[in-house]
C-alpha cells in the first residue's frame, strides 16, 4: 500500500511538473510563432528586397556614342570595333601566372603590371578590369590562340571612338577617359556609373557629350553566393547616342586646313544667310585619336611645348588686334552716326601729329587726298585716325559689338573666348584709367586694346555682305528653326522693291534683326571692300578673281604684335626681316560672290606679316572652293529641309 | 496486480498493432515525405545526391521505429542501463577510433553509416535516468546521496561531447537529462546551484572554447557585427525565411537556398529553406506537425500507468520540444547558432535514428501502457 500510494503520489508529482514544462513549451512555441509572423509577414518586403540584392547583380554597359558628320552626312567622329583584353580576377587560378605569361604575350611594363595587381586588390573579385583597351589585331590574336591556358582572360570587342579626319580636330574635339573632375561636376557621368566610358574633353565633343553619349545599357544577372553568374534575367541595350550633322562641309575643310597646314593659322567660312559654319580650320592640328586610348607622356609634352599651340583652337580662342580689317566698322560707324560724309577729304603724308604725338601710317610716303572708298581700299591708316577722332571710342565701339565682336558668338563652347571691344567705360573697369585720346587713335585701326577672334571677324563680315542684319553662327544642323528666315525675307523684299527700304514694317513677319540706321551705308562699305580687292591700288588686288562667279571683295589687315623704332621704319625694315615672333599677324576678311553674296570669309595667319600677302592668296584658294561647292551645298539644304 | 501484468505482457499482435497511436505514425509519415521534397530541393531538384540517401534512411529507421515499438516496455527497462553503458562506451570510442571532419571529431566509421553517437546518447541518457528515478522513491529523491548517479551520468556523456567539440549536441543531451531529473522531483535549488556553478565556470568555459565557438556566441548578440563572417549564416538565414513571405516563393523557387547564399541548408538551415519555398503557411504548418508530435508523446505518457514510462515519454517530449526550439530559434536568430539538427527534417543518419529510436520506445509505451514495471 505504501509502496503504492507512494507511487501514485510520484506519478500526480510528475503529472504536476509535465504540467507546468507544458504551460512553458505554450509560450515558446507562442514565441516562435511570434517571431514567423514578425519576419515572414510584417517584415517580408524588407527581406524580399535583401534577397533580390542577393540575388541580382548588374553589368552596365557603355552604350555607343553618337557620331558627327559632316554636312553631307560624311563621318568626321565615328566609332570602330576595338579589341580589349579584360581579366576576372576570380576566374583565375593564379594572378602572378598569368600575369606572368600576358607579360610575355603583350610586352607589358612592370609598372603597369604593378599598377594593375594594386587595382585588383581594390576591388571585388568578380569584377573584370581592363588590362588593354586598344590591343592590336595581332596581339588579338595571339591572345585568343592562347586563351585556353590562360583562364580568367575574355577578350573583348568593344567599340570605341575614330577620327578618320584631323583638320576639323578643333571643332569636333576629342574624348578620352573619364577624369575625376568629370565625375566631380558631371552628374550623368556619375549616374552612368560605367567602366570604359570615353566623355567629350572639347568642341563639339565636350558641347555636346551628354546627348552625344547615350543611354547606358545594363545585363541583369542572378549571382551565386560566390559571385558567379547563373543565368542573365534582363538585357537592356541601352540606347546609343544621338547623332549630329554639322555645318561643316569636310570637303572644304580638308582643303582648307592643308593650305595653312604649315603655319599657325585660322581659317572661318560661314554661310552669310543662316550663320551656318562651312569651315573653322585651326593650325596646326593634333590627332584626336591619341586620346580615346589615353593620351602618351610624349605625345602630350609636344603638344604642351609646341611654339604654336597645336591644342588650341585658334578660331575661337585666339586673340588677335583686328587691325585694318575693322576699318570697314569704323567707317560705318562714323556714317551710320553721321559724323562724316562720304566725300570727306583727308590728306595722308605718311603720318599725323595729334596731341604732340606722331601717328604713322603704314605707307611711309602717304597716300594724298584719301575719301573713304579709297582710304578702305588702300587701307589708308591717317584717314581713319582722323575718323575715330571725330567718332569717339564709345560710338565705335557700339557699332563693333552690333556687328559680333567682343562677345562669345557660339554658344557653349567653352573654349571659346571673348575678346575686346574698348570703350571709356571698360578702360576705367579692367585697366582702372582714363582714357587716352591717343587710344581712340589706335583703335581706329584695330590695335591698341582691340582683340578679336577670326570667328568674330568672319561673322562681322558676314553681317555686312548679308546687307547688314544680325546672323547667328552655328555648327549644328536643326539647332535653329528660324536659320532661313533672313534669305526668305531678302528674295521677299527684292520682289517687292516698292515696299521700301525700311524694314520695320516686314521685321515681325520674318524675325529680322537689322544692324544699321540706314543700308545704303553697308552698301557703301560693301562696295568699299569691292573695291579694295578688284580695282587697282587696292590692297588685295593681287589676288582678286575676276571670274564673276568667283569674283569676291575683302579687306585686308595686319596686326602689330610689336611696334616698329624709328630706326625700323626709317630702314623700311620688311616683315619677313624680323624675328618669327616679332611679325605682324596677317589678317583678311571677305565676302564672296560679289553679286549676290553668299559667304563671309576670315583668315588669320600669325606672324604672317601683311594680311594682302599672307593672308589673302590663302582666302582666294579657298572662296574659289567654297562657290565650286556652292550648288551642292544649295541642294543638300533642301534635302535637310525636306528631312526635318 | 501480477496477474493483471502476465495478462497484458502477452498481447496478441492484433492487440499491438490496434493500440499504436496513429496520428503520431502519420504525423511522422508526414513529417518523413516533407523532408524528402525539401531535401530534394536543397540539391536543386537534384535526386541523386542527398535525397535519395535521405529517404532511403526514412524508410529504414521508420521500419525500425514501428518494430521497437512492439517491443515489450519491460525489455527497455531492463536494458536501459546496458543501452546507456553501450552508447558511452561508443562515445569513449570516438575520443579514439573516431573520423573527423571539420575541425570536431564526432564519428565513428561503421561500413553502412558513420554513427554518431552523441546523438544517440539523448535518448540513451533519458532512458538510463527515467529507470533510475523509477526506483528512487519519491522521499530519497532530493537526497545527495541519490544524486550523485543521475549528475555523474549527465556530466560524463556532456564532457565526452563537448570535447569533440560540439556544443549543440551536448546542450541537447544535457536537456533530455535534466528535465528527467526535474520531472521525478528534484527540487528546482539544484538546478539553480548547478546553474551557479555552470555560469561561474563560465568564462573558464569559454577560455576552453574553439574561436568558432566563441564568435558565434558574439554573433547571437549582435549579428550585424560581422555580416560576411560568422554573422552571414544568421543574416542569411532570416533574409531567406523572412522573403518567404506567406505563400513563400515556391517549390524549388527558393533563390537563397539555390544559390548558395544559405549555409547547411541540408541539416541545420532545412527549415529556412521549408520557410523560404512555403512561405508562413509552411512554416506554420511543420510548427504544428512538430507541437502535435509533442502533444502525442506527452499524452502517451499521460496514458502510461508506469512511472518509467511516464518519465520517458515526458522526458523525451521535453527533448524533442528542446530539439525543435533550439534548431528553429537558432535559423530564426533568436539563439546562438549551436549546430543542431531539426528532428527527422534534418539530413543525418545519427539524429534520424536516435529520433527513431526515441519514438519507437514511446509508442512501445503507448502499446504497452498497462504493463507493470517491477
Amino acid at each position: 500500500m505504501i509502496s503504492s500510494s507512494n507511487m501514485m503520489s510520484k506519478s500526480k508529482l510528475i503529472s504536476r511538473r509535465m504540467f507546468i514544462l507544458g504551460i512553458a513549451k505554450t509560450v515558446v512555441f507562442a514565441g516562435i510563432f511570434g517571431r514567423l509572423v514578425s519576419l515572414q509577414i510584417n517584415e517580408s518586403k524588407k527581406y524580399r528586397t535583401l534577397s533580390d540584392k542577393n540575388r541580382f547583380r548588374e553589368w552596365r554597359l557603355a552604350p555607343q556614342r553618337g557620331i558627327i558628320k559632316d554636312y553631307f552626312d560624311v563621318e568626321i567622329a565615328s566609332n570602330e570595333k576595338v579589341y580589349q583584353l579584360h581579366i576576372t580576377p576570380e576566374n583565375s587560378s593564379n594572378i602572378e601566372t598569368l600575369f606572368f605569361r600576358l607579360k610575355n604575350i603583350l610586352n607589358l611594363s612592370n609598372k603597369k603590371i604593378s599598377f594593375l595587381k594594386k587595382k585588383i586588390k581594390k576591388q571585388k573579385p568578380w569584377e573584370p578590369i581592363i588590362v588593354s583597351d586598344n590591343l592590336s589585331w595581332s596581339e588579338f590574336s595571339r591572345i585568343n590562340l592562347f586563351l585556353h591556358e590562360l583562364p580568367g582572360v575574355e577578350p573583348i570587342v568593344s567599340i570605341a571612338r575614330v577620327y578618320k579626319d584631323t583638320s576639323s580636330s578643333h571643332v569636333v574635339g576629342y574624348v578620352s577617359q573619364v577624369s575625376a573632375k568629370d565625375l566631380k561636376n558631371k552628374k550623368y557621368i556619375r549616374d552612368m556609373a560605367v567602366r570604359g566610358i570615353a566623355v567629350g574633353k572639347t568642341g563639339l565633343e565636350k558641347k555636346h557629350d551628354q546627348d552625344m553619349i547615350g543611354k547606358v545599357g545594363f545585363q541583369r544577372y542572378e549571382v551565386n553566393a560566390y559571385g558567379k553568374r547563373i543565368k542573365q534575367i534582363h538585357h537592356d541595350k541601352g540606347k546609343a547616342g544621338i547623332d549630329y550633322r554639322t555645318t561643316i562641309d569636310l570637303e572644304v575643310q580638308k582643303f582648307a586646313a592643308k593650305l595653312i597646314e604649315d603655319k599657325a593659322a585660322s581659317i572661318n567660312v560661314m554661310d552669310i544667310y543662316n550663320g551656318d559654319i562651312v569651315a573653322m580650320v585651326s593650325s596646326p592640328n593634333y590627332d584626336p585619336n591619341a586620346f580615346v586610348h589615353g593620351v602618351g607622356n610624349k605625345y602630350w609634352k609636344y603638344l604642351i611645348e609646341h611654339e604654336q599651340k597645336p591644342l588650341m583652337n585658334k578660331a575661337v580662342s585666339g586673340l588677335y588686334p583686328p587691325g585694318s580689317t575693322i576699318k570697314t566698322i569704323v567707317g560705318l560707324s562714323a556714317l551710320e552716326n553721321d559724323v562724316v560724309s562720304t566725300n570727306l577729304k583727308v590728306r595722308c603724308t605718311g603720318s599725323i601729329d595729334f596731341y604732340g604725338q606722331r601717328y604713322h601710317c603704314w605707307k611711309k610716303k602717304g597716300h594724298g587726298y584719301m575719301d573713304m572708298r579709297t582710304a578702305i581700299k588702300k587701307s589708308c591708316d591717317v584717314y581713319f585716325y582722323e575718323i575715330a577722332r571725330r567718332l569717339g571710342v564709345d560710338r565705335l565701339s557700339e557699332t563693333a559689338k552690333k556687328f559680333g565682336l567682343g562677345k562669345r558668338v557660339l554658344d557653349g563652347f567653352t573654349e571659346e573666348r571673348p575678346g575686346v571691344v574698348p570703350n571709356t567705360k571698360w578702360k576705367k573697369k579692367y585697366i582702372g584709367q582714363n582714357w587716352y585720346l591717343g587710344e581712340t587713335l589706335h583703335s581706329g585701326i584695330g590695335q591698341g586694346y582691340y582683340l578679336s577672334t577670326p570667328l568674330q571677324l568672319c561673322l562681322m563680315t558676314a553681317q555686312l555682305a548679308n546687307g547688314g542684319y544680325k546672323i547667328k553662327p552655328q555648327i549644328i544642323v536643326g539647332a535653329d528653326k528660324n536659320r532661313n528666315n533672313l534669305k526668305n525675307y531678302i528674295k521677299y523684299k527684292k520682289e517687292n522693291p516698292a515696299e521700301g527700304i525700311t524694314a520695320d514694317l516686314i521685321i515681325p513677319n520674318f524675325s529680322i534683326n537689322p544692324l544699321f540706321r540706314n543700308q545704303e551705308n553697308i552698301n557703301f562699305i560693301k562696295e568699299a571692300m569691292y573695291a579694295s580687292t578688284n580695282e587697282v591700288g587696292g590692297t588685295s588686288y593681287r589676288s582678286r578673281i575676276t571670274n564673276k562667279k568667283f569674283m569676291f571683295a575683302g579687306k585686308t589687315g595686319s596686326s602689330q604684335i610689336k611696334r616698329f623704332t624709328a630706326e625700323q621704319r626709317e630702314a623700311e625694315v620688311k616683315q619677313n626681316q624680323i624675328i618669327y615672333k616679332d611679325r605682324d599677324h596677317a589678317l583678311f576678311i571677305a565676302y564672296a560672290p560679289v553679286q549676290n553674296p553668299k559667304y563671309a570669309i576670315s583668315v588669320v595667319v600669325e606672324h604672317g606679316g601683311s594680311g594682302s600677302s599672307a593672308a589673302a592668296p590663302i582666302a582666294k584658294k579657298v572662296i574659289k572652293k567654297v562657290l565650286e561647292r556652292d550648288a551642292l551645298r544649295s541642294s543638300k539644304i533642301n534635302q535637310i529641309r525636306k528631312d526635318i | 496486480m501480477l496477474e493483471s501484468g502476465s495478462i497484458h505482457s502477452q498481447l496478441s499482435f492484433r492487440d499491438k498493432i490496434l493500440s499504436l497511436d496513429y496520428v503520431l505514425v502519420c504525423s511522422i509519415l508526414l513529417l518523413g515525405i516533407i523532408s524528402m521534397f525539401a531535401m530534394y530541393s536543397t540539391d536543386n531538384g537534384n535526386f541523386d545526391y542527398h535525397t535519395k540517401s535521405h529517404i532511403s534512411r526514412f524508410v529504414v529507421f521508420f521500419i525500425f521505429f514501428l518494430l521497437i515499438s512492439f517491443l515489450n516496455l519491460k525489455i527497455w527497462h531492463q536494458t536501459s542501463t546496458l543501452i546507456y553503458v553501450f552508447f558511452f562506451i561508443l562515445l569513449l570510442g570516438v575520443k579514439y577510433f573516431g573520423l573527423s571532419s571539420s575541425g570536431s571529431q564526432r564519428w565513428i566509421n561503421f561500413y553502412f553509416i558513420n554513427l554518431q553517437p552523441s546523438e544517440l546518447m539523448k535518448v540513451g541518457l533519458i532512458l538510463f535516468l527515467a529507470k533510475y528515478y523509477h526506483r528512487v522513491p519519491l522521499q530519497d529523491v532530493n537526497r545527495i546521496k541519490f544524486l550523485f548517479l543521475p549528475i555523474i551520468s549527465l556530466i560524463a556523456p556532456i564532457l565526452l561531447v563537448i570535447t569533440q567539440p560540439d556544443l549543440g549536441t551536448s546542450l541537447l543531451i544535457a536537456a533530455g537529462g535534466v528535465s528527467v531529473a526535474w520531472l521525478a522531483g528534484v527540487r528546482i535549488k539544484f538546478f539553480a546551484y548547478l546553474s551557479i556553478i555552470f555560469i561561474s565556470l563560465l568564462p573558464i568555459a569559454i577560455s576552453f572554447l574553439k574561436p568558432y565557438q566563441k564568435a558565434r556566441i558574439l554573433t547571437f548578440l549582435n549579428p550585424d557585427r560581422d555580416p560576411l563572417g560568422a554573422g552571414y549564416q544568421i543574416i542569411q538565414s532570416k533574409i531567406a525565411i523572412g522573403s518567404g513571405g506567406f505563400f513563400g516563393k515556391g517549390f524549388l523557387n527558393g533563390s537563397q537556398s539555390y544559390l548558395d547564399f544559405l549555409p547547411e541548408k541540408h541539416t541545420d538551415f532545412i527549415f529556412t529553406l521549408f520557410s523560404e519555398e512555403f512561405g508562413f503557411f509552411g512554416s506554420v504548418s511543420i510548427l504544428l506537425l512538430y507541437i502535435l508530435i509533442i502533444s502525442r508523446i506527452v499524452k502517451i505518457g499521460d496514458i502510461t500507468r508506469s512511472n518509467f514510462g511516464k518519465l520517458y515519454c515526458y522526458g523525451f517530449a521535453t527533448a524533442f520540444f528542446v530539439y525543435v526550439v533550439v534548431n528553429m530559434g537558432m535559423v530564426l536568430g533568436l539563439l546562438p547558432i549551436v549546430g543542431a539538427p531539426l528532428p527527422i527534417l534534418s539530413y543525418g543518419g545519427s539524429s534520424m535514428l536516435s529520433i527513431m529510436l526515441g519514438l519507437g520506445i514511446a509508442m512501445s509505451c503507448r502499446v504497452y501502457k498497462d504493463t507493470p514495471i517491477g
